[in-house]
């Protein structure tokens, strides 16, 4: 492992280690870039992983607190966690269900094809289908997805094998067992999925992809990768003329540091990333970095998100298998009779069982609520994912509240527009149908998720820098030598969960900073 | 105790109550633990506290197999919660009380009514979130509801029965995929 010093302004720095963070270190690293690779979390790894689910969540979860507003169901259950993220290296890579559907062309021109709704800021994405595709597929090759890139499907679980009898019978053409960045076969010195059902608590034999032990150790082994674990940056700096000049940040003993940077790229997953943004804030920029357009922290995404639970006469044991091993496609479409714009999944969820009252079962409690938990081993689970409208009032902004450093944490603002209640309310009584069909004497359904785990748009992308913060490319159109590596960049949400876009993007911006640098552009 | 009434940390090593218990008869739990009997020691909430706080974890999430002993778990932390913030005592301790003397001994309907009317309090909420992150994360609440835990020791559910339901039909091939 590389230690670079910190005054040495010709390395660029990466702020976070997740999905976008980890895949653009690697990227720079062997094109001879030399990175500093920042993450706040501590270094865990397969050994260290826990099937204690509330050991699990202790160990990776983002427990620094974040504040809500709106009429969202986080705010509205006054949720201590209102975006479900982790602060360890590998990020969200090491809890996601590694479901990576792809974007549509249709959803990558949703100003377009939706047209103008009131109380939206929909806009297009500057990128072309086309010129994304080749890096989604380059994407889907590197994280082993199943269904593509010639991998073969998981087998079918006992959840999955719930959901696909009702789809079928509701009439569902494009149902199987998902597109999963996990390996269905060994191969990219991992192993195979062997069904354990412990996703989001960290895959303790790496057959889940995660940027913890497949980029970030082939980065180190590059020479040119100094990861800082434990290592949360409160501020970037920048010179008289608006250059970033380096960031601030707290080690690991709680000391400030400094490291000098020839360009900065920030992948701290949007509620962070528009937090140290608005903290870098100065005489020169006194809205934040980058903040020249007013959009940063605007049009905040999370997903239409809505769960279902089934109650059978017979057993399902929901928590054996592969947690999100199973997908509903056919309403990640747009089709305006429906009575919204955009689509959604319906995905395959399962849930230990305690993580499953306070994540799918929000509300409620009593002799109703509590039968619903005594069919616990009765159970299949499915959960929508839509397209949600960017709304220039969906903000994250600096809160009243502050953090253990003193520094204000972020609040996540979001009101619903009524084309994600018409969207949810349509996946809800679709999910409850497919739950029917397959034989249910009971749906249980959530109204939202106490927490948001997919986060966009905060940072987006925009062919005009009047109408966003970033270029096609990520990069700031106020300050060209800072970045911005995570799903903040998305100029719409679309359906899909985000990680393969975010990958892609990191690989394609990649390309586009060695260029740069290269010329001597930044 | 400071005569304001706020704990100290002398206080905390102190024994401010006790919640008693015997497992029924029978019950699964008493494989998993070393004695039928069982007694836990509550060191910021009162007895009678401690009495009334389990009768009231037991109207929000009641499963009238499950053991006392499981409730009492959502007591000890409430209990540790109390123990650690004087604000949380404060809650606490306002919050039972306004359940009203005798609570735990009123019938289940009853104590319903009671918790109905303070729904909307923090302290309810609290109590709420607490007992269901308790009671249901606990190994032996797993074993009552037939949660099999831990399975990387085992080698993972391949193959003990990550697909062995037999009441669907199962799925074609092209839809599913390959044990590997």
């Amino acid at each position: 492992m590389s230690r670079f010093e910190h005054s040495d302004d010709g390395v660029v720095v990466v702020i976070g280690s997740g999905a976008g963070g980890g895949t653009l270190a690697h990227e720079l690293t062997r094109r001879g870039i030399k990175v500093v690779l920042l993450e706040a979390g501590k270094r865990e790894s397969m050994a260290s992983f826990t099937q204690v689910p509330n050991d699990a969540f202790a160990q990776l979860t983002w427990l620094d607190p974040r504040t809500s507003s709106g009429d969202w169901a986080p705010a509205k259950t006054h949720s201590p966690l209102p975006a479900w993220l982790t602060k360890t290296v590998g990020g969200t890579t090491t809890h996601w269900g590694a479901v990576t559907p792809r974007l549509s062309a249709t959803e990558l021109k949703a100003r377009t094809h939706y047209g103008a709704l009131a109380g939206t800021s929909l806009a297009d994405w500057p990128i072309a289908h086309e010129e994304l595709l080749k890096y989604v597929e380059l994407a889907e090759q590197r994280l082993c997805v199943t269904r593509r890139a010639g991998n073969p499907g998981l087998p079918a679980s006992n959840n999955f094998k719930v959901m696909y009898n009702g789809a079928r019978k509701a009439g569902y053409q494009k149902v199987h067992s998902g597109y999963l960045a996990i390996n269905s076969r060994a191969q990219d010195g991992r192993g195979f999925c062997i069904q354990q059902g412990f996703c989001v608590q960290g895959c303790k034999i790496g057959a889940k992809w995660s940027t913890l032990y497949t980029d970030i150790p082939r980065a180190e082994a590059t020479g040119k990768l100094d990861l800082r674990a434990q290592s949360m940056v409160t501020r970037i700096e920048h010179d008289a003329a608006g250059r970033v000049t380096g960031v601030v940040y707290r080690d690991a003993a709680g000391a400030e540091q400094r490291q000098k940077a020839r360009a900065v790229c920030v992948a701290g997953n949007a509620p962070e990333t528009t937090r140290l943004l608005l903290l870098s804030q100065s005489g020169k920029f006194p809205h934040g970095l980058a903040n020249s357009s007013d959009q940063l922290g605007r049009n905040y995404c999370h997903h239409v998100l809505g769960f279902t639970i089934g109650i059978f006469d017979q057993p399902v044991s929901m928590w054996r298998g592969t947690s999100q091993a199973g997908l509903v496609e056919d309403e990640a479409i747009h089709e305006p009779k429906r009575g919204f714009a955009g689509g959604y999944f319906v995905e395959l969820v399962n849930f230990d069982v305690g993580s499953l009252p306070l994540a799918a079962l929000p509300y409620g409690w009593g002799r109703d609520y509590a039968s619903i938990m005594d069919d616990y081993r009765n159970m299949a689970g499915f959960m929508i994912v839509g397209e949600d409208m960017p709304r220039a009032s969906n903000r994250i902004t600096l809160s009243d509240v502050k953090d253990a450093h003193g520094f204000p944490v972020a609040n996540l603002h979001v009101d619903e527009h009524a084309n994600d209640l018409a969207l949810r309310a349509h996946g809800q009584k679709q999910s409850r149908r497919i739950m029917e069909a397959a034989g249910a004497k009971r749906v249980v359904q959530s109204e939202g998720s106490p927490f948001a785990t997919h986060n966009l748009g905060t940072a987006r992308m925009s062919a005009d820098p009047r109408d966003g913060v970033t270029n096609a490319h990520g990069q700031t159109h106020d300050i060209r030598n800072l970045f911005i590596s995570d799903g903040s960049v998305f100029s719409t949400s679309g359906a899909a969960n985000p990680t393969l876009t975010i990958v892609a993007l990191a690989l394609r911006q990649a390309e586009y900073i060695e260029r740069e640098l290269a010329a001597k552009n930044i | 105790m400071r005569p304001d009434g706020v704990a100290d940390r002398r206080d905390f090593l102190k024994v401010t109550g006790v919640l008693t218990g015997c497992l029924a008869v029978g019950s699964p739990l008493a494989l998993l633990a070393p004695s039928r009997a069982w007694a836990l020691e509550l060191t910021a909430l009162s007895s009678e506290q401690g009495a009334t706080l389990l009768a009231a974890v037991r109207t929000i999430l009641p499963h009238d197999r499950l053991d006392d002993a499981v409730y009492a778990s959502v007591v000890r932390a409430c209990d540790a919660d109390a123990a650690r913030d004087a604000g949380m005592r404060v809650l606490y301790s306002r919050g039972l009380a306004s359940l009203g003397a005798g609570f735990a001994a009123k019938s289940e309907p009853e104590r319903v009514k009671a918790l109905k009317a303070i729904e909307s309090t923090p302290f309810f909420q609290q109590l709420r979130v607490k007992a269901i992150s308790t009671l249901y994360s606990s190994p032996l609440a797993f074993a009552y509801f037939g949660y099999e835990g831990e399975v990387f020791s085992k080698g993972g559910y391949l193959h003990r029965g990550f697909n062995d339901l037999k009441w669907l039909p199962e799925v074609p091939a092209a839809d599913s995929g390959p044990i590997p």
